[in-house]
């Protein structure tokens, strides 16, 4: 069942058009991370769902129920920001309260001191509920403003780059803790966010956002690794998918219509210089502590991959490249999708 | 050109410490990090190194030179802020020119200067653009552009990536290492960003609670953490510990986790029975049946090409960097190998390293 849709909207701001023909549903207690760069049109696609933006065209449905005309309030969502805004002057345990006093719930105390006690466990914020909300890390109002969301029961929760303000380092943490939170309470989150680590380790499904369009949508697997077009490939991947015209990998025999190929560091394999195989010189390896980026010259194309930190290669070396299975890209960017072969 | 050295750098603010002591030197043209959460002083000390606030106690020399008490202004040293801020009335080339055009120089100078600038940053072809149509990107050059063109001694940089997307980010600093090597100004630049840390710089400081944990090399601090902290706060996913309960005798290369047997490098140093957490970073751990050290899968978290697996054992939770192409099941028991000549051996009270033949640098197999 579909927790949420969106059927064919469109929205533009004067002469930009930040959504186009936007159609998606997120099923019951599903995870779906909207990924783009700034301007590719998912804060706006997450503010239409909301209610603070009116489409131009198409419909929100959420549980069945068409609300594009709705006011925020009456739409069954709530709404994370990507700055925390607790009210400073309340403890920790009244901030988490506040949505369920607020007059159009009327809820009884001793069901508010359950919802609340439960969301500060589940967010590890139990033993800070008598403070004020100013007195906390920033991980901890995060952590707060989250659990504001969480105490009630939505259909959907909106999120909107929700950790981008904090420390890398909480970030990951944060990162863990939500995915979490959403598998045991079974919650419907639809996530906005430009960074890839987040949409690949929380995502049920991943939808690749380019101005206005939804490029593709999939498992974070099926992105990575069947994606529809160059822009898709060059989204995912740690190092970045690497790009050279086909002609480059002859010795493969690409298809016909191949113009470029992808390259990523599941498809090179790096062997010594008498090795057969492309030869190819390494230009400067940069140590990131386990993630090892080795940048090779093949020819005048530059690649970057990932090395194994026990594989000693230095700048100037000369080596051999084999390439399994890669990528490759027609005239037009669309990947060419070949007859699989088993592994 | 220039070396910075601090000496006992102490900061207060009324009752609060917020830099408790910090010695370093930053050796001429290299590019030094300062890493740490936020509230852990780093930004306090670029500003006493700027000139920007004075040290409580201690001594800041700029090549041998003490300016503890001089002025911001006097010191020949850029800071480039999180926010750049340019002037949106003016061109590229006025706003680089700019510091230049406040020091009185001559025409031909500036214009020279700032085409220089323009080319080590490779946007001399925008020099009579607008800034304000200007991509993100070229903003930023344009900013650091005006920190450069006056070719000072030393560049401070807090964080000046920390609003960008993730992905531009990456590439900055990339851009900002290269102009770094062409221009080989000392520069110290701050960052709560582990991976931009290890990206960038020729040796990093770790700083906590206003001290300095460690200085070293990226990959000396990442190999080789003084503290747990240190092991905690670089790679990601961190660094996993497995409590150990245990007495230590110098020349010990096993200790027992779980009851299964677990080589580890020479530990250098006698310890009475005590709890210690023996630490292993995400790559170092392999699955191998034949292991007596058994854990449960609990998660996987796919990253594309590798993915981090998430298991738990008697003794504490290890994060496992495996290839994607491994399947692994939740909940299924596995045996875990961990790589002997990688592993830290910490004080689990006080957090610090314990001396081995790891710390000592020595290499076995």
């Amino acid at each position: 069942m579909a927790d949420v849709s969106l059927v064919d909207i469109s929205k533009r701001f004067g002469a930009v058009e930040a959504v186009r023909n936007l159609s998606l549903s997120i099923a019951n207690g599903e995870f779906v991370v909207l990924l783009g760069p700034t301007g590719a049109g998912k804060t706006t696609a997450l503010r239409l769902i909301a209610g603070l933006e009116r489409p131009d065209r198409g419909h929100v449905v959420i549980h069945d129920r068409d609300v594009t005309k709705e006011v925020p309030a009456d739409r069954d969502i709530a709404f994370v920001f990507q700055q925390y805004s607790l009210y400073p002057h309340l403890t920790v345990y009244d901030n988490l309260a506040f949505p369920l006093r607020s007059p159009a719930h009327r809820m009884d105390e001793a069901f508010i001191r359950r919802r609340v006690q439960h969301v500060a466990e589940l967010l590890h914020i139990t033993q800070k509920l008598n403070n004020r909300a100013t007195v906390l890390s920033g991980g901890e109002m995060q952590r707060v403003a989250i659990g504001r969301a969480l105490v009630r029961e939505p259909a959907v929760y909106l999120m909107d780059e929700p950790l981008s303000s904090l420390d890398a380092k909480l970030r990951a943490e944060l990162r863990l803790e939500l995915k979490r939170i959403q598998r045991e309470l079974g919650t419907t989150i639809l996530y906005v966010t430009h960074d890839q680590i987040e949409a690949m380790t929380m995502a049920d499904r991943i939808g690749v956002m380019s101005e206005g369009e939804l490029i593709q949508l999939g498992t974070p697997r099926d992105i990575y690794e069947r994606p529809q077009s160059v822009y898709v490939a060059s989204r995912l991947g740690m190092p970045a998918i690497n790009f050279v015209p086909a002609e480059a990998l002859a010795c493969q025999s690409p298809p016909a219509e191949a113009r470029t190929a992808g390259l990523r560091t599941e498809h090179i394999r790096i062997f010594p210089a008498d090795h057969s195989g492309s030869r190819a010189r390494v230009h400067r390896v940069e140590h990131l502590g386990d993630q090892n980026h080795v940048h090779l010259r093949l020819d005048t194309h530059s690649l970057v991959t990932l090395a194994d930190p026990a594989q000693a290669l230095k700048a100037g070396d000369e080596v051999s490249l084999e390439f399994r299975e890669p990528l490759y890209f027609d005239q037009r960017g669309n990947r060419i999708v070949n007859q699989e072969v088993p592994a | 050109m220039a070396e910075i050295r601090l000496e006992q750098v102490v900061k207060s603010f009324g009752t609060f410490s917020a830099v408790k002591g910090v010695d370093f030197t930053v050796d001429h043209g290299s590019f030094f990090v300062i890493l740490g959460p936020s509230g852990c002083g780093k930004t306090t000390t670029l500003r006493m190194i700027a000139g920007l606030e004075l040290p409580t106690s201690g001594r800041i020399l700029l090549d041998g030179e003490d300016v503890t008490a001089l002025p911001a202004s006097a010191r020949d040293i850029a800071f480039v802020f999180q926010l750049f801020a340019l002037y949106p009335h003016m061109n590229v080339r006025e706003n680089i020119a700019f510091p230049l055009r406040c020091q009185n120089l001559q025409r031909s100078q500036i214009r020279k200067s700032v085409e220089e600038a323009a080319k080590l940053l490779r946007i001399d072809h925008l020099l009579g653009r607008r800034v304000g149509g200007l991509s993100g990107g070229d903003r930023q050059r344009v900013a650091l552009g005006r920190a450069i063109v006056r070719r000072p001694k030393a560049f401070l940089m807090d964080e000046p990536l920390g609003a960008l997307d993730a992905e531009f980010r990456r590439l900055m600093c990339g851009e900002l290492r290269e102009l770094h090597d062409r221009i080989e100004a000392t520069s110290i630049y701050i960052t709560h960003d582990q991976l931009e840390a290890m990206a960038m710089a020729d040796r990093i400081a770790v700083m906590n609670q206003g001290r300095v944990e460690q200085i070293g090399t990226p990959q000396e601090i990442y190999d080789r953490p003084r503290t747990m902290f240190v092991a905690d706060f670089i790679g990601a996913p961190p660094m996993s510990f497995l409590g150990v309960h245990t007495a230590l005798r110098r020349g010990d290369r096993i200790v027992m986790i779980d009851g299964a047997p677990v080589e580890m490098p020479e530990v250098f140093e006698d310890r009475v029975e005590g709890k210690f957490a023996l630490g292993v970073r995400p790559e170092n751990v392999a699955f191998a049946d034949s292991s007596q050290l058994r854990g449960q899968v609990i998660g996987a978290e796919y990253l594309g090409t590798t993915q981090i697996v998430t298991v738990t054992t008697a003794s504490g939770q290890l994060k496992a960097r495996l290839p994607s192409s491994n399947l692994v099941r939740v909940g299924e028991t596995v045996g875990l190998k961990l790589r002997s000549d990688r592993l830290s051996l910490f004080d689990a009270a006080s957090g610090d390293a314990l001396s081995s033949s790891l710390q000592a640098g020595v290499r076995h197999g």
